[in-house]
């Protein structure tokens, strides 16, 4: 499924977001996989609740970089939609 | 000397099973019993992991549920931030073992099928293990677990790959690895018993590959194709020491679990080293990192980058050097080797079992 604007993203029901004090950086985990997120990875799958559209995840982090970020983020969420990490209601 | 982090430890808690698979993956001399690391050893060697950068942890063996200490390297596990996998044939997940593994925050649980048609896969088995392996699954289904089953294919089940996706998917299965068989120790004993035939691997491989995207969201599948049948070798783990480590019962510390069978290595014990020594300065892991130690055509080949010259395990296994290219690429004419045990391979389907000697099991 294409992901747009009014999608509701949510993290794979098997996939885990956390900090890696070791390398100082946020992480991906899901079975048999680790995928190492940057900075703004890591910011955008924070707001992946579930509840939050594409649209509204964007407002969050346009407000907090001073730019309009949206297609950033459709960018992001939908390579890991094309993975299965990241699922659309 | 490395300075990257590993991100996957295999602890291979113990070689004792209840199986008698003649793929099984353990090597041909097993550890006893009483060399399995004690209970706070392994959660040492948890800490340390992480401190190294592990972020995945398989609990796995032999069978590890005959350890009665799992719930508590699990829980241990979970503390440390570990993604945890228990590796498992299903067999001794009681009711009870699986609600104390749910609450000490076990995340990921791998049940191990060997067929869909009954007789076949108590053949393989080698016991009748259905029934027990079909209430883990009921069990780890209910109790939401991430649940994947794994199916070791070979030429007794290959067919019935298609039939293997559907029954991973009636038992609720999230995810299920297809993964065809690689011959080292107890398989390559048994491999021309084992090799399917090429018509084999092309079909199962179509039906595979439509099952993938039919059960798209809903059922991950993974078909791991069978190197010999490839032109090109795997890149071993991504490369000799770079991202896993296997920890075997006696503590002894492996590369990839397979490298016990390269004989010209020496293997460090966390019962004598931390793993970060292990890791950053054993010989047995620096033997085969970066490419100096390559050979033609690999040293030259533009696809080092890619696959680091295939598996080392296996160079060894078919052509005594594990320096030699892995004998599954076409660029080397040690090609031949594979070459001939595909064509070979046609004789009867008897196994030689894995069993544990006598002098093995608990006194």
């Amino acid at each position: 499924m294409a992901l747009t604007a009014a999608s509701i993203p949510a993290l794979w029901r098997l996939a885990r977001l956390d900090f890696d004090p070791v390398r100082q950086q946020r992480v991906l985990l899901y079975p048999e996989g680790v995928v190492l997120l940057n900075n703004t990875g890591g910011a955008i799958l924070e707001l992946c609740d579930g509840r939050r559209s594409v649209a509204e995840i964007a407002g969050v982090l346009t407000e907090k970089y001073n730019r309009d970020v949206v297609a950033d983020v459709l960018e992001y969420l939908s390579a890991l939609v094309e993975q299965d990490l990241v699922r659309v209601q | 000397m490395s300075n990257s982090h590993p991100t996957t430890l295999l602890a291979e808690v113990t070689h004792r099973c209840p199986l008698h698979c003649p793929y099984c993956s353990n090597p041909l001399e097993m550890s006893r019993v009483d060399e399995e690391l004690t209970t706070e050893a392994w959660k040492r060697v948890f800490t340390e992991a992480r401190e190294l950068g592990v972020l995945q942890l398989g609990l796995s063996g032999g069978e590890p549920l005959v350890r009665p200490d799992i719930e508590e390297l699990a829980a241990h596990a979970r503390t440390l931030g570990l993604y945890t996998t228990l590796v498992t044939s299903g067999i001794g997940l009681t009711e009870r073992r699986a609600s104390r593994l749910r609450e000490a925050g076990l995340e990921h649980i791998q049940i191990s099928i060997q067929d869909s048609d009954r007789s076949s896969a108590d053949r393989i088995a080698g016991m009748s293990a259905v029934p027990q392996k079909l209430a883990a699954a009921e069990l780890v289904r209910s109790l939401g677990f991430a649940f994947s089953i794994n199916v070791v294919l070979h030429r007794a089940n290959i067919d019935r790959v298609g039939e293997l996706i559907e029954m991973a998917a009636s038992l609720g299965a999230d995810r299920v690895e297809l993964a065809n068989t690689q011959y080292y120790g107890w398989a390559l004993e048994n491999r021309n018993a084992l090799m399917p035939t090429r018509s084999q691997v092309e079909a199962a491989g179509a039906v595979a590959d439509e099952a993938i995207v039919r059960f798209r969201g809903r059922m991950q599948i993974l078909y791991v194709l069978p190197d010999y049948f490839e032109s090109y070798p795997k890149p071993c783990y991504g490369g000799w020491g770079r991202h896993y480590l296997v920890v075997m019962p006696d503590g002894r510390t492996l590369p990839c679990h397979g490298a016990t069978h390269i004989t010209t290595l020496r293997f460090d014990s966390v019962r004598d080293r931390p793993l970060g020594w292990i890791w950053a300065e054993s010989s047995a892991f620096n033997a085969f990192r970066g490419d100096t130690w390559m050979r033609e055509p690999c040293q030259t080949c533009p696809r080092k980058a890619a696959d680091f010259g295939g598996c080392r395990c296996q160079a060894f296994a078919l052509t005594g050097d594990a320096t030699n290219p892995d004998p599954v690429c076409t660029l080397t004419p040690l090609r031949g080797i594979i070459d001939t045990a595909v064509g070979e391979a046609t004789g009867p389907s008897d196994y030689r079992y894995r069993v544990l000697p006598l002098s093995f099991q608990r006194r």
